[in-house]
């Protein structure tokens, strides 16, 4: 078998979750001052090409990231996960960047590192609009196939079980692709000690938009071509009675669903 | 009315079309004098229900040869925009083909888009969208500042569909530009993974699973409350990757959103992501047995306990009584 080269894109996000987020009141973009880290969306498909590049018989994982203030905490623990190498852009010109214009950055980056498969999360945790993967596709002239659940890659074609709303799609794709996966596609492995300290040690190429060749205006707040008007606390739903379960707990639900007459 | 024309992708549901469809041609005719449909297959046999809901055109792609959608629809779209013919607006659903299809459109096109938008209106120079953020503790309104159509892709059950009393949509064929590598995904087989009962997401009574049922086993708990109650059973995403049941099954954000009478959480601890998708139940029980759980924030109803308790209880009152 031929040795196999994935980019695995990754996204370092501010710690916590959507519960602890919180946004910039000026510009209404998420706050990313803090340490960044690996998106665990992410580590589904740091584990996946990592598996498809030990099946090959070679070939590596190269990360692909962009993130301001040349963070690499989060490529950092991918890297410790064992892949190879990592490209990193941080440019001040790219904040407020939307998700084409990401998809632009990621496209042209990706570009650099050759390789015959990119995976992708099927969406971030912070901003989830799960339309990246595609657009960067459609930026390099690849097929994609997102919301894998089952990948394995014979004789140059990629066949995935791809999530539909009433099950599964058995689809089938010559490479280079781009391949969105589900968390849950495969156990993503801890970093090892060892694994730890080898990263410490492994390239990560810095770039800017120039390096990449792009135009600053495609990109940041100026190239996002969409604005936030506002942010408005939503109406909250009141919580209801809370009742400890004594052995009775049951008939509470009982008479409830007798009350709103569901039985 | 501001705008002139919008365009609604008609996702489907194997050969029908699929109800957020609905949903979308509802809103649009609101909002704009001319509402044309596209989608992918044969159009005939939805022509009717597509115009009953306000498209005067259903323009479609045609057989998509085993390909997948998001390419062909895209192109072809594209192609009639480039060929002078933009609408003011494009509506797109936010399922696994809305994304595929908006996220290459935009490519192609070189426009963004706006994603998870739970409403959508006239506001001061042109449409503003709405977002749930945060689990949908705080909303966010967003426009595009551009030239261009706006792709806006909107979640299912934002907007209830409204049949206008249109007679059947003018069907015709949209050509597809020659895709070349982005088309080159072949679809082999399809597995339909649904229960049998109400469908997850029109069900009037909901009953979910998540982590503290314990083990796969468990499940079966969930689907005899749901099927007792003649409703549909659900899950939390974290039961779903674990394997214990398919993803079709999957309630919240990159799930299904349910807007049941009763929505009934068993050992779902009520994550953000999975409240975006059912918090919107007219009534919500919860049983978990942790007092702090966030589910029990939203609920009319909490029972503090263990599920491997009280379900057995609650099916075994429920059985009785019928
Ligand atoms: C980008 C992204 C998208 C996501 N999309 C979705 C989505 O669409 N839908 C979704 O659901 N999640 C989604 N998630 C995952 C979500 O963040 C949570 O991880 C998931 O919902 C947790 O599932 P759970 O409640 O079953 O498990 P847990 O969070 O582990 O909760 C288990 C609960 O069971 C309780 N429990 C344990 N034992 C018992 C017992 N014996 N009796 C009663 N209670 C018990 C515990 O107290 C706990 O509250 C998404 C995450 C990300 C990052
Ligand atoms: N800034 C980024 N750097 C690297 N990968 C990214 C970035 N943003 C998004 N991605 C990838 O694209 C996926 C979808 O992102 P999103 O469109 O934000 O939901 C993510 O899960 C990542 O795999």
């Amino acid at each position: 078998m031929s040795a196999m080269n994935v980019v695995v894109c990754v996204k370092q996000i501010p710690e916590g979750d959507q519960a602890t987020y919180k946004l910039d009141p000026g510009t209404h973009t998420l706050v990313r001052d803090g340490k960044l880290i690996l998106d665990d969306s992410d580590s589904y498909g740091v584990e996946m090409g990592l598996q498809l590049a030990e099946q090959a018989g070679g070939g590596e994982v190269t990360l692909v990231s962009m993130a301001p203030n040349s963070e690499t905490s989060g490529l950092r623990t991918a890297l410790a996960m064992g892949a190879a190498k990592a490209i990193l852009v941080s440019d001040p010109a790219l904040a407020g960047t939307d998700a084409l214009g990401t998809a632009k950055v990621l496209a042209a980056a990706i570009k650099r590192a050759e390789p015959d498969l990119i995976l992708t999360a099927t969406e971030s945790s912070d901003g989830y609009t799960g339309t990246l993967p595609v657009q960067v596709a459609e930026l390099l002239g690849l097929p994609a196939v997102t919301f894998a659940k089952k990948v394995t890659v014979s004789e140059g074609k990629v066949s995935v079980e791809r999530q539909t709303e009433e099950g599964y799609d058995e689809v089938e794709v010559p490479l280079p692709a781009v391949i969105s996966v589900t968390a849950g596609v495969v156990e993503p492995r801890y970093p090892s000690f060892k694994g730890i300290m080898a990263a410490k040690g492994k390239p990560v190429d810095e770039v800017t938009v120039a390096d990449l060749g792009l135009d600053a205006g495609a990109v940041g707040f100026a190239g996002a071509g969409q604005e936030i008007t506002a942010v408005t606390p939503a109406e909250a739903r009141k919580a209801g009675e809370i009742v400890v379960d004594d052995g009775e707990g049951y008939q509470q639900i009982v008479a409830y669903l007798e009350r709103i007459k569901v039985i | 009315m501001a705008l002139n024309t919008i365009w609604v992708v008609a996702d489907r549901s194997g050969d029908k079309v699929a109800t957020v469809a609905f949903e979308l041609l509802t809103k649009a005719r609101q909002i704009a004098g001319t509402v044309e449909a596209i989608t992918w297959g044969d159009a005939s046999a939805i022509a009717a229900p597509v115009g009953a809901h306000g498209a005067t055109a259903l323009h479609t792609v045609g057989d998509l040869g085993g390909g997948l959608p998001g390419p062909a629809v895209a192109a072809a779209i594209a192609a009639k925009i480039s060929a002078g013919g933009a609408p003011d607006a494009i509506f797109i659903a936010q399922s696994y083909n809305g994304r595929d299809i908006a996220g290459r459109l935009s490519a192609r096109i070189d426009r963004p888009v706006l994603t998870n938008i739970v409403d959508i209106g006239e506001g001061d120079g042109g449409l503003v969208s709405e977002h749930a953020i945060f689990g949908g503790t705080e909303i966010l309104n967003a426009r595009f500042t551009s030239g261009g159509p706006g792709i806006y892709v909107i979640r299912a059950k934002s907007f209830a569909a409204e049949e206008s009393g249109g007679g059947p949509a003018a069907v015709d064929i949209w050509e597809v530009p020659d895709l070349g590598a982005v088309g080159a995904a072949r679809v082999l087989a399809s597995h339909v993974e649904e229960t049998s009962g109400p469908k997850l997401d029109e069900a009037a009574i909901v009953v979910s699973g998540g982590r503290g049922l314990g083990e796969a086993a468990g499940y079966k708990l969930i689907e005899d409350l749901a099927k007792l109650l003649k409703g549909a059973p659900g899950a939390s995403r974290a039961i779903v990757d674990a394997g214990w049941v398919p993803y079709s099954h999957q309630v919240g954000q990159t799930g299904k959103t349910v807007k049941p009478t009763v929505y009934i959480a068993c050992g779902i601890s009520g994550a953000t992501q999975h409240m975006v998708g059912m918090k919107s139940a007219k009534n919500i029980i919860a049983i978990n047995k942790d007092q702090e759980a966030p589910i029990f924030s939203i609920a009319d109803l909490g029972v503090v306990g263990d599920v491997k308790k009280v379900l057995p209880q609650l099916i075994e009152a429920l059985q009785s009584r019928s």
